[in-house]
């Protein structure tokens, strides 16, 4: 087998043309997933946008529907399947044992996608995103979500047994590598998630034909019990290419393995308790059990999430401290490849997922705070800021390496290449606070019309929401023209983009289109490089970043006290 | 010597933890707990908590109520909705359908109420405008909440929860009155 493969001169890694194709394929399917759900992404902020109001209601909601189904399902897990596939077959130097049955997955997935989308734009499937029973879709919505789940499942079971596969052919020594060891916590996670998907929307699939009955409560436990650890899978998946573009741009070092790989194995413990975010003002569930199941078991998945903040930038210091950047506390910083759009777009995910998306889903995510914070606007721009600014930039920054890395092509357009990142990474921050300020008037999500124009009593905003409402817009239009770039770039690239030649993209490589930790690659460590040669800091090893992680506690702890100053003021209620 | 994190560790990578990342790790974990027993704490000392009563509903069962609950306390009638004037203390029902709220809340400043919501088809959502306080409504289900509300003047039920085409027209409305006013079975 070994024969076969492709060695990658710039990394060293060897790559199976069969694993090689398969990344292909899944990365093109996500990209159009992405197309699908960018334009309806337009189509809905140019509705909520009150001073435009483009669509009518039946296509808002349709479109919202296609929005949420092509970008958090479709998009996110195809791309997720070219990850498993890059971080077992590339990164282990391993061969796919059964090549057939990942395409298999593929047309399986493919057809669900379809079938799913059919359904959608032709208004057979007007229940938005949740589908929470007893609103219903047609059966073939539901069959759809089905085949692609089965698809993605087969996927998942691929990647174990290429994982197991490679340790007995001796594929690689030692232990696995960070980042596959990571991508075996989303694929574990991803499994829990599909056998949830599968527990849910079978009998839905069975409902929407008449044939049994499902109670609306028990729908929405076991639908978020799909729904929240899906983002999980985005978590855990987003983490290991932070640590895999910390080593591709600066030749970020992993800290201490043990910490990072008990992170992550926190993250498959706890993770499944999520779906009570959810169901914090439902009737269903009493207080005990939303104390127990939203705090993560006494938030340790939070921990998780905080241990790889602190660990991922103090990995890049170090690196790059190593590396000669031991200048003050942020020398290394000044010195890191801002115009790289790998290490922009690796910034701009962990700080707005830290920063925003984490404070944000903490504090909402409380069981009491959530009764200000459910259903508002407080709730997507929570989640713009995890899985758009956080998971999407991080996958798009990853692109950057796995176009001349995969498809052996050079970067079209490069120069947009580099901006795209701060486009989409601003334009995302602006648009997920402004959100999350306007849902703080109570401003609700999913919602046509906030004039009320044709309600029987009327409401009215204050003033300030319009005010946000249109810098969301703003913040929504920049980061669509960053989504726009990335596609147009990774298209053009894919398909028209300068051919490398074998050989090419290694080490000093002059490709006017290739990411620069490609064309000069950090330097490679050696035994010498164990950090007793970096001058002592009262702070540690990494001081720059200590004092980045307390700067975040801070805001953590003053947004969350500040939640529970505005609930005390509301009515009594209990 | 330090690796990054697409090679493959090799040997015993069960190493010491540097200092400051020990000391980052006490922090969070400090934290997580702070944020955990904010929860029970506030159930004891705070006063707003998604608790209530909660229990099995049949939609047929519900109305029934609610008309009773209409027909035992209605004090006149808005743009077709009857306005209801419960006794402070009292039972209140809310009934949430498509594309409604029903019926019109006429409740006391400073008085202590127990809200049932539910809905007759599918979920909805309950969010009270201005102050924002929301609550899922799911078909099937009474939730029970005690509410007091702390202010007069008029509020709007806004549904947030998505119920289909007509979600944007179900608006709702309760007049809080102020404190000392009469009451409707007094007037």
């Amino acid at each position: 087998m070994t024969a076969a493969m492709r060695s990658c001169p710039s990394t060293g890694l060897r790559i199976h043309p069969q694993a090689d194709a398969l990344i292909k394929a899944n990365a093109v399917a996500a990209t159009i997933a992405l197309l699908i759900g960018g334009i309806a992404a337009l189509l809905v902020l140019l509705t909520r946008w009150q001073a435009v109001h483009l669509l009518d209601a039946v296509w808002f909601y349709r479109v919202l529907t296609v929005h949420g189904m092509n970008m958090l399902i479709f998009f996110m897990l195809f791309f997720e399947m070219a990850v498993l596939y890059f971080a077992a077959a590339p990164l282990l130097s391993a061969r796919l044992p059964a090549p057939a049955l990942g395409w298999v997955a593929f047309a399986l997935m493919t057809s669900g996608a379809l079938l799913v989308n059919w359904t959608m734009w032709t208004g057979q499937a007007d229940v938005l995103f949740t589908s929470y029973v007893p609103l219903r879709a047609e059966p073939p919505y539901y069959f759809g979500v089905i085949l692609f789940a089965v698809g993605a499942l087969i996927v998942v079971g691929h990647f174990f047994a290429t994982i197991v596969i490679a340790k007995r052919e001796h594929a690689y020594e030692g232990s696995l590598p960070l980042v596959t060891y990571g991508a075996l916590t989303a694929a574990i996670i991803a499994t829990v998630t599909l056998l949830h998907g599968a527990l849910v929307y079978i009998p839905t699939w069975l409902w929407s034909m008449g044939l049994i009955e499902i109670d609306p409560s028990f729908y929405r436990l076991i639908w978020w019990g799909l729904g929240h650890s899906s983002q999980q899978i985005n978590v855990a998946a987003m983490v290991s290419i932070w640590y895999l573009l910390a080593a591709f741009t600066v030749g970020g070092v992993v800290l201490n393995e043990k910490v990072s790989r008990i992170a992550f194995v926190l993250y498959i413990l706890f993770i499944s308790m999520a779906s009570a975010h959810h169901l914090l003002v439902d009737p269903g569930f009493g207080p005990a059990w939303k104390i127990w199941n939203t705090s993560y078991f006494m938030y340790m998945a939070v921990l998780a999430s905080m241990i790889h903040g602190f660990t991922v930038p103090a990995g890049i210091e170090v690196g790059l401290r190593l590396r000669g950047a031991t200048q003050g506390l942020f020398g290394w910083l000044s010195r890191a490849p801002w115009g790289d759009p790998g290490f922009s777009s690796l910034i701009l995910s962990l700080t707005v997922f830290g920063f925003v998306g984490g404070i944000t889903g903490v504090t909402f995510g409380t069981e009491q705070i959530n009764i200000i914070a459910h259903n508002t606007l407080r709730i997507p721009g929570h989640f713009h800021a995890t899985v758009v600014s956080g998971t999407a930039m991080a996958f798009m920054g990853i692109t950057y390496y796995l176009v001349p890395l995969i498809f052996r092509r050079e970067i079209a357009f490069f120069p947009l290449a580099r901006i795209q990142p701060y486009l989409f990474g601003f334009g995302m921050l602006i648009f997920s606070m402004a959100m999350t300020f306007a849902g703080s008037f109570g401003v609700p999500r999913r919602h046509w019309d906030i004039t009320f124009s044709q309600a029987p009593f009327g409401v009215e905003f204050s003033p300030a929401v319009d005010l946000v409402i249109g810098v969301m817009a703003i913040g929504g239009l920049l980061a669509i023209a960053g989504g726009a770039a990335y596609i147009l770039v990774t298209v053009t690239s894919v398909f028209f983009g300068k051919r490398l030649a074998e050989g090419e993209s290694g080490r000093g490589a002059v490709g006017k289109g290739l990411p620069l930790g490609l064309v000069s690659p950090p330097r490679a460590l050696t035994a010498a490089d164990d950090g007793s040669a970096l001058p002592p800091h009262a702070l540690g090893i990494a001081p720059g970043t200590m004092v980045l992680v307390g700067v975040f506690l801070a805001a953590f702890i003053t947004y969350y006290f500040v939640n529970w100053k505005l609930l005390s003021v509301v009515w009594k209620v209990g | 010597m330090y690796h990054s994190g697409i090679e493959a560790p090799k040997g015993v990578w069960w190493k010491p933890i540097h200092g400051s990342e020990k000391i980052w790790i006490a922090i969070a974990f400090g934290w997580c707990l702070v944020l955990f027993a904010m929860m029970p704490l506030w159930h004891l000392r705070g006063g707003q908590n998604p608790a209530g009563i909660r229990h099995r509903v049949t939609a047929a069962a519900y109305a029934t109520r609610v008309g009773e609950f209409i027909a035992d306390y209605q004090v006149g009638e808005d743009k077709g909705y009857p306005v209801v004037e419960p006794p402070p203390g009292s039972e209140v029902y809310l009934q949430a359908s498509m594309w409604s709220w029903l019926p019109v809340l006429k409740l006391h400043e400073g008085e202590e109420y127990t809200l049932h919501l539910s809905s007759l088809d599918v979920n909805h959502g309950f969010s009270l405008f201005p102050v924002n306080v929301n609550f899922q409504v799911v078909p099937g289900y009474d939730y029970a909440l005690r509410v007091k509300p702390n202010a007069s003047g008029e509020f709007s039920i806004l549904c947030n929860e998505f119920c289909g085409i007509g979600h944007h027209l179900m608006v709702g409305k309760v007049i809080v009155v102020p404190k000392g006013a009469p009451t409707g079975a007094a007037r």
